[in-house]
């Protein structure tokens, strides 16, 4: 195609946009909408995992020694529990390090009072896991290793974050798949509009020999203006509307602040936008070529 | 029979045509053997048409009306396909001619309607430009073919003016020009001064035999009887879908 003619396409696909301005409108404010909708929620997933990963990391299993123990014993149990393919981590704690964390944590200068260490029996390993899903039968397997005396596991049941999350991902899917057929369904209105009201000239275009694709390429430019258009509104909205929300959210629940490690508006957009334009354009694509297709039989 | 015959004719046709016979079959560019068109309803609306024309020839198609003048030039344009018969125009077999061929084929043709079929929209100069857009013509070439068709149908002056704020006469110059801006081989005309004064109408059909003049086949339907019987051109005479008359330097035909 030449270069003017493609410039002619395009401006033909841009004026069709004012040929049936309410058509336009009504499909650009669908797409915004269904946008939207999909741009919060995936801000909401995205954070949703940001919060249940940075979860998932701080969980970690103690394991404690019976009394007595030989340090080459504990090795040995160490080397056992590096080996488990879920454990991403091991730290080791001697008793003296568990006092002076303790000490410093909760006692402060009350600490003084103490000559000897109280905490003698309480060198740990601290196993940090790569998949919290397996958390309980590590501990099944820990349990039964000779040595250890007692295993402490983490309170929050990762299992129950990682269920959350996926149903938050379903019914999003869910709620975005249909606004993207009425979307398309709408483009496809305004697309059919705009083939009735220029049928003369695309008859007379018939007449003087126009090739299918010349006759059809402004229609379909025309509905991936409107996806283009209906993606950027809401991301403008979005972006501008991210950080007051994650504010007042932090300010409102400070005493969470620790628990809610949000994302940044960077971190968000940067999948965010092209993503979003993407679906604009495609919706647009798919909706005027459909209709293209079913109405100009040219 | 007639149809496998009329399969071997088509194929050999392109071959004929560089070798050989320079003479009358050759400078045969709309042929039309033993053509029948039925509308799906009613009876049909031609039936056994037989026609030759050839190349630079000037042609009236009168008529009453119902006769099947319409439906030839559809034919001829490949907008409807014929329902029994052979048809070739210009080469192109167009019973057979492939979907996707037929905006090339069109683009050796020029059409013409009683209506004008302007674009409302736009003005003179874009309407012209239009049918070079079309055809995918570069902004220069446009700038240089669209004032100088303007100024063959004498409109150079109004090329900035939208169609309602031309006369009839005007409007169906600037689709005159539209289709000729293309630099047709065939100029098909549907009633062309179906709308016009009888002043108009003789301006449109001087600009119609210039044309002509200059190398383009010319196909025009009329009503026009003062126009048909005063030009003295070929008159093929339809009637109830059948040609009833086809006489050089004819006359039109008194119907009672
Ligand atoms: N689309 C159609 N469907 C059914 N019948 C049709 C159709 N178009 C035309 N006809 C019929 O075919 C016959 C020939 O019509 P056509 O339009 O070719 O006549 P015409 O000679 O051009 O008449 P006029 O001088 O009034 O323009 C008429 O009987 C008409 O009713
Ligand atoms: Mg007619």
């Amino acid at each position: 195609m030449r270069i003017s003619s493609l410039f002619y396409t395009l401006r033909q696909g841009f004026s069709n946009l004012f040929r049936n301005k309410w058509f336009t409108l009504a499909s650009i404010a669908t797409i915004s909408a269904c946008l939207f909708l999909f741009g919060l929620f995936y801000a909401i997933v995205m954070n949703f995992q940001n919060i249940v990963k940075t979860a998932e990391q701080g969980v970690s299993v103690t394991v404690f020694f019976d009394e007595g123990i030989e340090d080459t014993r504990i090795q040995e149990i160490g080397e056992l529990i590096s080996k488990r393919p879920e454990v991403s981590n091991i730290h080791f704690v001697s008793a003296e390090e568990a006092w002076e964390s303790f000490k410093t944590e909760y006692l402060g200068e009350y600490a003084d009072g103490f000559t000897e260490n109280p905490l003698a029996d309480s060198a740990n390993y601290e196993i940090y896991l790569n998949d919290v899903s397996m958390q309980s039968a590590l501990v099944t397997y820990l349990e039964s290793v000779e040595g250890v005396r007692m295993v402490n596991r983490s309170e929050i049941t990762a299992t129950t974050l990682t269920g959350i999350n996926a149903l938050v991902a379903y019914v999003s899917v869910g709620i975005i798949g249909i606004l993207f057929a009425v979307s398309v369904f709408l483009i496809s209105n305004t697309v059919t509009i705009g083939i009735s009201v220029r049928k003369e000239e695309i008859n007379i275009m018939k007449y003087i020999g126009a090739t299918d694709f010349f006759v059809r390429s402004p229609f379909v430019i025309e509905g991936m203006l409107i996806g283009l258009i209906g993606a950027a509104i809401p991301l403008v909205f979005i972006y501008v509307m991210y950080n007051v929300v994650m504010n007042y959210v932090l300010e409102r629940f400070s005493m969470l602040s620790s628990l809610l490690s949000f994302l940044t508006v960077e971190e968000i957009f940067s999948l965010l936008t092209p993503v979003s334009l993407g679906i604009g354009v495609g919706i647009g694509f798919l909706g005027s070529i459909v209709t293209v297709r079913k109405h100009l039989r040219v | 029979m007639e149809e496998k015959k009329n399969k071997s004719g088509s194929t050999t046709m392109p071959v004929k045509k560089k070798k050989k016979k320079m003479a009358a079959e050759n400078n045969e560019i709309i042929t039309l053997t033993n053509v029948s068109k039925a509308y799906s309803t009613g009876a049909p609306a031609l039936k056994e048409i037989n026609l030759h024309i050839n190349k630079g020839e000037f042609v009236f198609i009168v008529g009453d009306s119902g006769s099947g003048k319409s439906t030839l030039i559809k034919l001829l344009l490949r907008e409807l396909t014929i329902s029994d018969g052979y048809i070739n125009v210009m080469g192109y077999d167009l019973s057979k001619i492939k979907h996707r061929k037929i905006p090339k084929f069109r683009r050796n043709i020029g059409i013409v309607f009683q209506d004008f079929r302007l674009l409302k929209d736009r003005n003179v100069y874009d309407n012209v430009a239009f049918a070079q857009r079309i055809i995918q013509k570069s902004n220069k070439e446009i700038k240089k073919n669209v004032p100088s068709i303007l100024a063959i149908v004498g409109l150079a002056g109004k090329y900035k003016a939208k169609p309602r704020q031309l006369s009839g006469g005007e409007q169906q110059r600037v689709a005159l020009a539209r289709a000729l801006v293309n630099k047709p081989t065939i100029l098909l005309a549907d009633e062309p001064t179906g709308n016009l004064d009888p002043k108009n109408s003789w301006e449109i059909m001087k600009l119609l035999e210039q044309i002509n003049e200059n190398g383009t086949t010319v196909l025009v339907v009329t009503h026009n009887r003062e126009i048909v019987n005063a030009m003295q051109k070929r008159v093929v005479t339809l009637k109830k879908g059948v040609i009833v008359s086809d006489e050089e330097k004819g006359g039109y035909i008194d119907e009672d």
